[in-house]
């Protein structure tokens, strides 16, 4: 009989990322629901100490594998000792974040245990003793209910979705051997070359401030910078803004660009094409400042303001200032 | 080089996507189908790989009788041939049985390298080229923007939050790609007349001698919640509109 809540702790550089504690917090209540322990898998190069934070959010056992293979992230050395340790032990769920390395481990292990997963999900729940999981489809234009009849059932979560509530339990390290053979991992990281800015990436924002075509040009953006700057968001950009060379690609927000999902998001000069909507929809509050009344963003906006961008975006810069 | 690009058929970006009554799938009326956007990435770096070292490309897909059209926009672009598996059982498989399907497929074409997109737009998965590539055993370089080949290896860029990876992976492998890879080419008319005439397998399930038992089931589809119609800041004066926008932020919605 498969047992237990299972997630994947994700680390870089020896820290703990975000989306761990959101895990491991939805993990726990689905694991108290069942009446189950929750387990964490914890892979890394000098990791160990880590396992009491995990801990700090509900987690009960922390399964760690240290090795220099793991000092890197990659789908070889990862999937297989993920897989080896959750099959083991018979995990009944297993829960990892839908972050770049999230998707990419998650995937590779619904091949590897043979079973169905429900990709960047937003809401979970148990019904009938079994995960239910609940995800955006079609671009956020409808929802779906997925199910999974074979074990272990599961689930990516989407990053900032799903609130870290403590919870402390005594995360008890378990070591396991991970059994890997260096001679069958195949892929190399080569080189890692850091955003230089150091700004938060755009899945993680906890606000963003997106500009599109009505920026006109690629000097604008400093308008939006300071913005940011002030009220501590991350900028974003519509595909017409990427596509004319104003922003890096990975700035763009929407259906072919990222899937965001902050607290705060405002789209200056973004008409709210379907495409752009499709990736910031379940931002939890919506502005748009847009000079067309028409623009199809101010049907998703909570806060609408209809003028010139120009004069309104540095008056926005000013007020925040004055109380932040 | 034997070179396999997998293409799904998915609706239009701008379709209107309709849940049925009962929950039970959207309703499939009126709907454009197109090539799953991120697959013609994959076809531009298949054709494109051809282009430079030689071979041929072949396009799979699994999909009722109406996804050999995505098939045939990939012929007309410069793949040489197709294989389409159509079967029943596999409408709406989930990513195991799908990518199982593929994997049967692809094996007879002892491939070199194998393009996928990085999720295709309708159910948003994201999840059957790294399953192909387990099932098939090879290593993966998933969500790549660029892509050096070298003798029997590529080195491929993928973006991660806050970084970018520089990955080197032995060939076979699988390569799922996002935009910005390159710049994928029209149909050209003459490309659509000749692609008329390049062969297509048609396989169902025994065919390809798999079994298809589900993993997943979607047990309900529900519209989006409704976003509750929000305030237009009324005036003419910028700057009092501005300060109206960062009070409501503050102590209504409580985010700044
Ligand atoms: C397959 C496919 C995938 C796509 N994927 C994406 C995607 O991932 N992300 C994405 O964003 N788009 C995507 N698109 C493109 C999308 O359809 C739109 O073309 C795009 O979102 C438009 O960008 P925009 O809103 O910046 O530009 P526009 O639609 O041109 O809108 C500009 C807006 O700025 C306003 N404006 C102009 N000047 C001012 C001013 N001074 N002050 C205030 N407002 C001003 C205008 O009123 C207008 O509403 C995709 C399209 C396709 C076909
Ligand atoms: C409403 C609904 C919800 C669903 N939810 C889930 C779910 O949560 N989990 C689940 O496992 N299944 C789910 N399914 C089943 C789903 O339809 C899939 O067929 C399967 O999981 C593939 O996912 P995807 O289509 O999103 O492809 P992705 O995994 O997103 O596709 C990535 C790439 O794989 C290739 N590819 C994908 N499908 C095909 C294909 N048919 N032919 C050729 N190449 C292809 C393409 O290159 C594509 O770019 C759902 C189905 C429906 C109708």
């Amino acid at each position: 009989m498969a047992k237990g809540v299972w997630i994947v702790a994700e680390q870089r550089d020896g820290a703990l990322r975000k989306v761990s504690f959101e895990i491991a917090s939805a993990a726990r209540k689905l694991a108290d629901e069942l009446g189950v322990e929750v387990c964490a898998v914890l892979l890394g190069s000098g990791v160990e100490g880590l396992a009491p934070e995990l801990g700090k959010y509900g987690v009960d056992k922390v399964y760690v594998a240290d090795d220099a293979a793991f000092a890197q992230y990659t789908t070889d050395a990862y999937a297989a000792a993920v897989a080896k340790v959750v099959k083991e032990n018979d995990g009944a769920i297993l829960l990892l974040g839908a972050s770049v390395q999230g998707k990419d481990l998650s995937s590779r292990l619904v091949g590897a245990l043979a079973t169905g997963m429900a990709s960047d999900c937003v809401e979970l729940g148990i019904a009938d003793g079994k995960l239910l999981a609940k995800r955006p489809m079609y671009a956020g234009k409808c929802f779906g209910e997925v199910v999974t009849d074979v074990t272990p059932q599961m689930a990516s979560l989407r990053p900032n979705v799903f609130a870290v509530v403590e919870n402390a339990k005594a995360g008890e390290v378990v070591k396991f051997d991970a059994g890997l053979d260096a001679g069958a991992l195949k892929t190399k990281v080569l080189e890692v070359q850091k955003d230089a800015s150091g700004k938060v990436d755009l899945t993680e924002a906890d606000k963003i401030v997106s500009g599109g075509r009505g920026m006109k040009g690629p000097e604008n953006y400093t308008i939006l910078e300071e913005l940011a700057g002030v009220i501590g968001a991350t900028v974003g950009a519509s595909r017409a803004s990427v596509d004319a060379g104003w922003r890096p690609q990975s700035d763009q927000v929407g259906q072919t660009g990222k899937v965001v999902s902050p607290n705060l998001y405002v789209a200056c000069g973004i008409s709210g094409a379907i495409q752009h909507l499709a990736g910031m929809s379940s931002s939890k509050y919506i502005v748009a400042i847009n000079k067309d009344p028409e623009a199809p963003i101010f049907a998703k906006a909570d806060y609408g303001i209809v003028d010139d961008l120009f004069k309104v975006v540095p008056e926005i810069t000013n007020a925040a200032k004055k109380i932040m | 080089m034997n070179i396999v690009a997998c293409v799904k058929q998915v609706p239009d970006t701008e379709a209107l996507i309709k849940v049925k009554p009962d929950g039970s799938g959207i309703d499939e009326g009126g709907i454009k189908w197109v090539m799953n956007p991120y697959d013609e990435y994959a076809v531009e770096e298949a054709l494109k790989l051809k282009e430079a070292k030689g071979g041929e490309v072949t396009i799979v897909t699994v999909g009722p009788a109406r996804a050999i059209e995505s098939i045939r926009t990939a012929l007309a672009m410069g793949a040489e041939k197709g294989i389409h598996i159509s079967d029943p059982a596999l409408d709406n498989a989930d990513a195991y049985n799908t990518a199982a399907a593929l994997a049967a497929a692809i094996k007879g074409v002892n491939p070199d390298i194998i393009y996928c997109g990085m999720r295709a737009i309708d159910d948003d998965n994201g999840q059957v080229g790294s399953v192909l590539a387990e099932l098939l055993g090879l290593p993966q370089v998933t969500v790549v923007t660029k892509i050096d080949y070298e003798e029997g290896k590529i080195k491929a860029v993928k973006p991660i939050e806050g970084a970018q990876l520089l990955i080197e992976s032995p060939l076979p492998c699988v390569v799922t790609a996002q935009k910005g890879l390159n710049e994928p080419r029209y149909a050209s008319l003459p490309g659509i007349m000749k692609a008329k005439k390049k062969p297509v397998d048609v396989k169902d399930a025994a065919a390809l001698g798999v079994s298809v038992a589900p993993k997943s089931k979607v047990a309900k589809m529900t519209p989006p919640p409704e976003r509750a119609p929000g305030k237009i800041i009324a005036g003419d004066d910028p700057a009092a509109k501005a300060a109206e926008l960062v009070r409501l932020l503050r102590e209504e919605a409580k985010v700044i």
